[in-house]
């Protein structure tokens, strides 16, 4: 019966090979952990706070956002709509896997999400659309990122004068050139190139013109509508007709 | 509504992050839960996925200085060219390493 609901099976050998396959990314990731770490104590932020921040919010551009509104008080309202704008991008990411989770029992489901991030999620979404299910990834990846982002932080909380400008070394493009790279690597039909030309102008809208961090989510869903009204062409199926597969 | 940065205030603050991110990570898996899942919204589902990434890279580069240009064009030629991540990312963070110390 609970393999028939939830038939998605866990191979630990596969949790284990995406562990490793997300360690070089890992490595940056520590490095902004560092450089978030500084610039926390920086900010006032007690070191076991910020690493405790680190490991329980485990989301560095909201967490970088809030340093900015840091101080002697902090104004609750505020740093719920900063957080929730940055990190609303995960809405589309997990729903977006939903089609792999549904066959994920809902406890283990749930307990999956706390590790959901951009790194691992865009390689489990990219193997998705080659037909390839990948729950590990996310699993074995998200944990190795979540070890390294609590690691880099407390580098930079206790060492911080190790890595002063993440920048000059452009450490900083590590994750946008990451994301480049997945996108590129993927399917490029027609129909995804005028899905993303869409996304494109919308984010750019969005940033020029909305309230600050909507573009993420103004522009992906822009990029869906495309796919909502312009179906994917299956191969043998020369008709709408219902053909099994 | 203001809390004082104490030490029961920090944690309080850490905790209101904590749960609006989780709320962010599961409420896209929650909503879905409820939807029935048609080719339709597949696809849907699918363009948006690739779309998210657009989103994030686009302003990222409108924004960003001639070194993240650098980066993420030099990133895009190499990816299309070898179609391997690694050295593509490598490439490009070498390339705005490079154009920084440069200029």
């Amino acid at each position: 019966m609970k393999s028939t609901l939830y038939p998605y099976r866990f191979q630990p050998t596969r949790i284990r090979s995406e562990l490793m396959r997300m360690l070089p990314i890992s490595l940056f990731v520590v490095a902004f952990g560092a450089a978030f770490g500084l610039a926390a104590v920086q900010k006032g932020l007690a070191p076991l706070d910020t690493i405790l921040m680190s490991t329980l919010v485990f989301a560095g551009a909201s967490q970088f956002a809030t340093l900015d509104m840091w101080g002697a008080e902090v104004s609750v309202i505020p740093v719920m709509v900063v957080v929730f704008a940055i990190n609303s991008r995960h809405l589309l990411m997990g729903a977006s896997l939903y089609p792999m989770l549904k066959d994920v029992a809902p406890a283990k489901r749930y307990s999956l999400l706390l590790v959901l991030t951009d790194a691992n999620w865009a390689i489990a979404a990219q193997d998705y659309q080659r037909g390839n299910r990948n729950l590990e990834v996310i699993l074995g990846g998200g944990l190795v990122l979540w070890l390294a982002w609590i690691l880099g932080t407390w580098l930079g909380v206790y060492f911080g004068g190790l890595l002063q400008n993440p920048k000059n070394l452009g450490l900083d493009m590590v994750l946008g050139c990451f994301l480049l790279s997945m996108a590129l690597g993927g399917k490029k039909s027609p129909r995804i190139l005028v899905a993303w030309a869409l996304a494109a102008l919308a984010s750019l809208a969005a940033w020029k013109w909305l309230p600050a961090n909507t573009h993420v989510v103004a522009g992906a869903l822009a990029g869906g509508v495309v796919g909502f009204f312009w179906l994917e062409e299956k191969p043998g199926k020369e008709t709408a007709g219902e053909t099994p597969t | 509504m203001t809390i004082d940065t104490t030490t029961t205030g920090v944690l309080v603050l850490i905790l209101i992050m904590t749960l609006v991110t989780l709320a962010t990570r599961f409420g896209g898996v929650f909503i879905m839960s409820f939807v029935r899942i048609s080719p339709r919204i597949e696809s849907f589902i699918n363009t948006m996925a690739s779309s998210v990434l657009i989103a994030i890279i686009v302003p990222m580069a409108f924004e960003g200085d001639a070194g993240a240009l650098a980066a993420l064009s030099v990133t895009a030629v190499t990816m299309l060219v070898l179609q391997k991540p690694l050295p593509a990312i490598a490439a490009g963070v070498f390339a705005a390493a490079a154009l920084r110390y440069l200029f």
